[in-house]
């Protein structure tokens, strides 16, 4: 199953190669990752998507604290928590179908962030659930590229 | 003209002046280019004292010796590039086993770094694994704080090696403000050592209503100094010992309460004694394979509490029935006063009873022969004629390290240092001059094979040079035993190259380095030999030839497939 960890941790070089490198040494898979600043400089939080039992999560989230940059290791996936993920497609458009593929987007909650003459590139910010939903729903029209963020989470308190 | 400026440091000089105010007396090291302004400020130092080993890998095991035998961190300086990847073995043997060092890696200048320069390795990333914490230096002026820390973290909570990676621009730079902090306090690294009051008092029932209690003692009593407050739990409850490899001496193993080494080459009576249980109490330990054999099949019918600093050990490799996340001296002291609160009394008559038994009916092997030196003979001989003052043994890894933990008998802490978890051959030489420098007035005797002594047998030359005592018994069985031994039960005597044909004179060897050199080949002249050896005032080593067709006992006990000890039992 796949568990949700808020890692909070020194924003320095390093620090983020000490983190993969022991999840990935316990010998499980990061789904994905996302790390940027916070409210505080000297901060950085690392949303982190690990499949793994909750067993396996407990030991990483000890090891995770034993390393001297951490500061906090939260198990999000069983708390009230908000977690978003951000998705662009570029999708192939032919004239005929413009219209249609701009409509999808829109009672999605979509953006149009650009495109050329054959394609429109599609923004949607959402949880894993609906990105994957409507992803169904535009792979028809012929989904040329596709990037997806890490997801990142914060829990609801 | 002089570079140096006497008013102003360098960063060279900051960091052998914060070296000095972190209480640092002794440093192995072996410079190079890298390392130039460091041990050029190295040069004016009146406290430290550095021994130029031959190796660098000499100088690791050599600082872990000494902290291991001490107490306090082991420092190692040495320069960049091979001189840092060459200390990566004695790092990874020091995680392993919990011991605290701080080594400084000369780095390539900050411009340079990542531009593959000459004798640069990114020593932070290639030692990610097997550090407790590492700093590349991004600037002068951090180096006395970096040091500060580093100790700290090296020394506190669950010692281990930490790495600090410095620059040569950094080094070199000039009129760097020094300032050492006064205490280190770090947000994100507080070690818990106070026992949680209700765990420690659910501890106290269950040991007062077992019937069949053990204690299970690591290398963690060791690190915590926590020896008195186990004797005394021990003896006031009567619960039997066990140790680990790495907790040899942290109980006195003249004691009646003393079940010896337990797990794979452990005594059977030990093991009996864990498999029959309905209480282990874990001190200090990792339920390491080497102990448990198959962690599901380890004690099946026992409660376990666990105690230990590191609460990622806690149901890491065993399930902990009643964990104690603290140090060990500490919880242990809260734990008997908690006993003695509830007014408890020792109720393992029987118990005992039974352990004895076992140990009668299953003595550990001892082998003796009129015509061929036996290493269980020598063992015990050493044993016996070292009990006449303090001796610190080191080993190498192999069969004679399991000779020496099941048969030499050790009644202090920090007297029986060993490579535990790494199993590291070539840690043994180096560690015993380590252990030396530390504990002049001590004796040290390294106990070491024809294959392990010959990886870092260099250190011969060290060792004299500093005029150390170290003392060597050199089993030769010419050839690598342990692994000789796994082909013949596991691989139908197919002995694929571990038989040496081409060992060297090693009394000759000996000579050679500025050491004596003694030789015993018959059991009529091995303790007059060992006697004079023991006597000897300068560097000495014992050359042993015995058979190469020697194993070590219980025969069965490892396939290096952990198979549950407890399973191997049933077998017997």
């Amino acid at each position: 199953m796949s568990r949700v960890l808020s890692v909070w941790v020194d924003n320095k070089p390093g620090v983020l190669a000490r983190i993969a490198g022991l999840v990935s040494r316990r010998g499980f898979n990061i789904e994905s990752l996302a790390v940027s600043n916070t409210e505080e400089d000297v901060r950085s939080r690392v949303t982190m998507v690990v499949d793994a039992d909750e067993h396996i999560v407990e030991q990483v989230t000890k090891q995770l604290h034993k390393l001297i940059n951490v500061y906090k290791v939260t198990d999000l996936t069983d708390m009230d928590h908000i977690e978003r993920e951000l998705v662009l497609f570029k999708v192939d458009v032919p004239p005929e179908k413009r219209g249609e593929i701009i409509e999808l987007a829109k009672n999605f909650g979509a953006k149009i962030d650009g495109g050329a003459s054959d394609s429109l590139i599609i923004e949607l910010t959402e949880t894993a659930g609906r990105l994957e939903a409507f992803e169904t729903l535009l792979s028809p029209y012929g989904i040329r590229e596709m990037i997806r963020t890490g997801k990142i989470a914060l829990a609801n308190d | 003209m002089s570079k140096r400026n006497e008013t102003k440091m360098n960063g060279a000089q900051c960091l052998i002046r914060a070296l000095e105010d972190a209480g640092v007396e002794t440093v192995f090291g072996y410079p190079g280019g890298h390392a130039l302004d460091i041990y050029d400020a190295l040069y004016d130092s009146s406290k430290l004292d550095h021994v130029l080993v031959r190796h660098e890998q000499g100088a690791v095991h050599a600082a872990d010796g000494y902290a291991r035998a001490t107490g306090k961190p082991g420092t190692v300086i040495v320069t960049s590039g091979p001189g840092a990847t060459n200390t990566v073995t004695g790092i990874a043997t020091a995680y392993m086993d919990s011991i605290p060092l701080v080594v400084i890696t000369g780095q390539v200048p900050t411009d340079a770094l990542g531009s593959d320069a000459f004798q640069e390795s990114d020593m932070t990333g290639i030692t990610l694994p097997i550090v407790k914490h590492s700093y590349l230096v991004k600037s002068a002026a951090e180096i006395p704080a970096t040091v500060a820390q580093a100790y700290h973290i090296a020394s506190t909570g669950r010692p281990g090696p930490v790495v600090i990676d410095i620059p040569s621009n950094l080094a070199r730079e000039l009129d760097v403000a020094y300032s050492y902090p006064a205490e280190v306090r770090l947000q994100s690294y507080k070690p818990t050592y106070k026992g949680n009051s209700r765990q420690v008092k659910q501890a106290a029932h269950a040991i007062e209503q077992a019937k069949r209690p053990v204690i299970y003692a690591g290398g963690g009593v060791i690190a915590s100094g926590a020896t008195p407050e186990l004797a005394q739990l021990a003896e006031s409850m009567q619960i039997p010992v066990a140790t680990t490899l790495t907790g040899k001496g942290g109980f006195p193993e003249d004691s009646p309460l003393n079940l010896g080494m337990l797990g794979m080459y452990g005594l059977p009576a030990a093991n009996e004694t864990m498999h029959q249980s309905d209480l282990v109490l874990a001190v200090g330990t990792r339920f390491a394979n080497r102990s448990t054999g198959d962690a599901e099949a380890f004690a099946p019918h026992a409660r376990v509490i666990h105690i230990d600093i590191d609460p990622a050990e806690i149901g890491k490799n065993h399930h902990a029935d009643i964990p104690i996340v603290g140090d060990v001296k500490t919880v242990l002291g809260s734990l008997i006063e908690e006993l003695r609160k509830d007014g408890a009394q020792p109720q393992t008559t029987a118990w005992l009873e039974s352990i004895a038994q076992w140990k009668r009916e299953q003595p550990h092997r001892i082998m003796r022969d009129e015509q061929t030196i036996r290493p269980e003979q020598v063992m015990m001989l050493l044993d016996e004629l070292t009990k006449d003052r303090d001796t610190i043994f080191t080993t190498d890894v192999g069969q004679h390290q399991m000779w020496a933990s099941q048969l030499i008998h050790t009644t202090r802490p920090r007297s029986f240092a060993s490579s535990g978890g790494a199993g590291t051959m070539g840690f043994g030489l180096p560690a015993a001059m380590g252990a030396q420098l530390g504990l002049p007035r001590s004796r040290v005797i390294c106990i070491t094979g024809d294959g392990s002594i010959q990886m870092n047998i260099q250190e011969m030359a060290t060792i004299r040079e500093n005029d150390l005592p170290v003392k060597v018994l050199l089993l030769d069985n010419s050839c690598l035993g342990m692994v000789r031994q796994m082909q013949e039960q596991f691989h139908d005597e197919r002995y694929s190259q571990t038989l040496f044909t081409g060992n060297p004179d090693f009394v000759a060897l000996a000579c050679a380095y500025g050491w004596s050199g003694r030789k015993a080949e018959t059991p009529s002249e091995l303790e007059a030999t060992m006697r004079q050896w023991l006597a000897d005032e300068e560097p000495s080593l014992l050359w042993i030839p015995i058979t190469s067709d020697e194993d070590v006992y219980p025969k069965d006990a490892c396939d290096g497939s952990a198979k549950g000890v407890s399973d191997l039992r049933d077998e017997e």
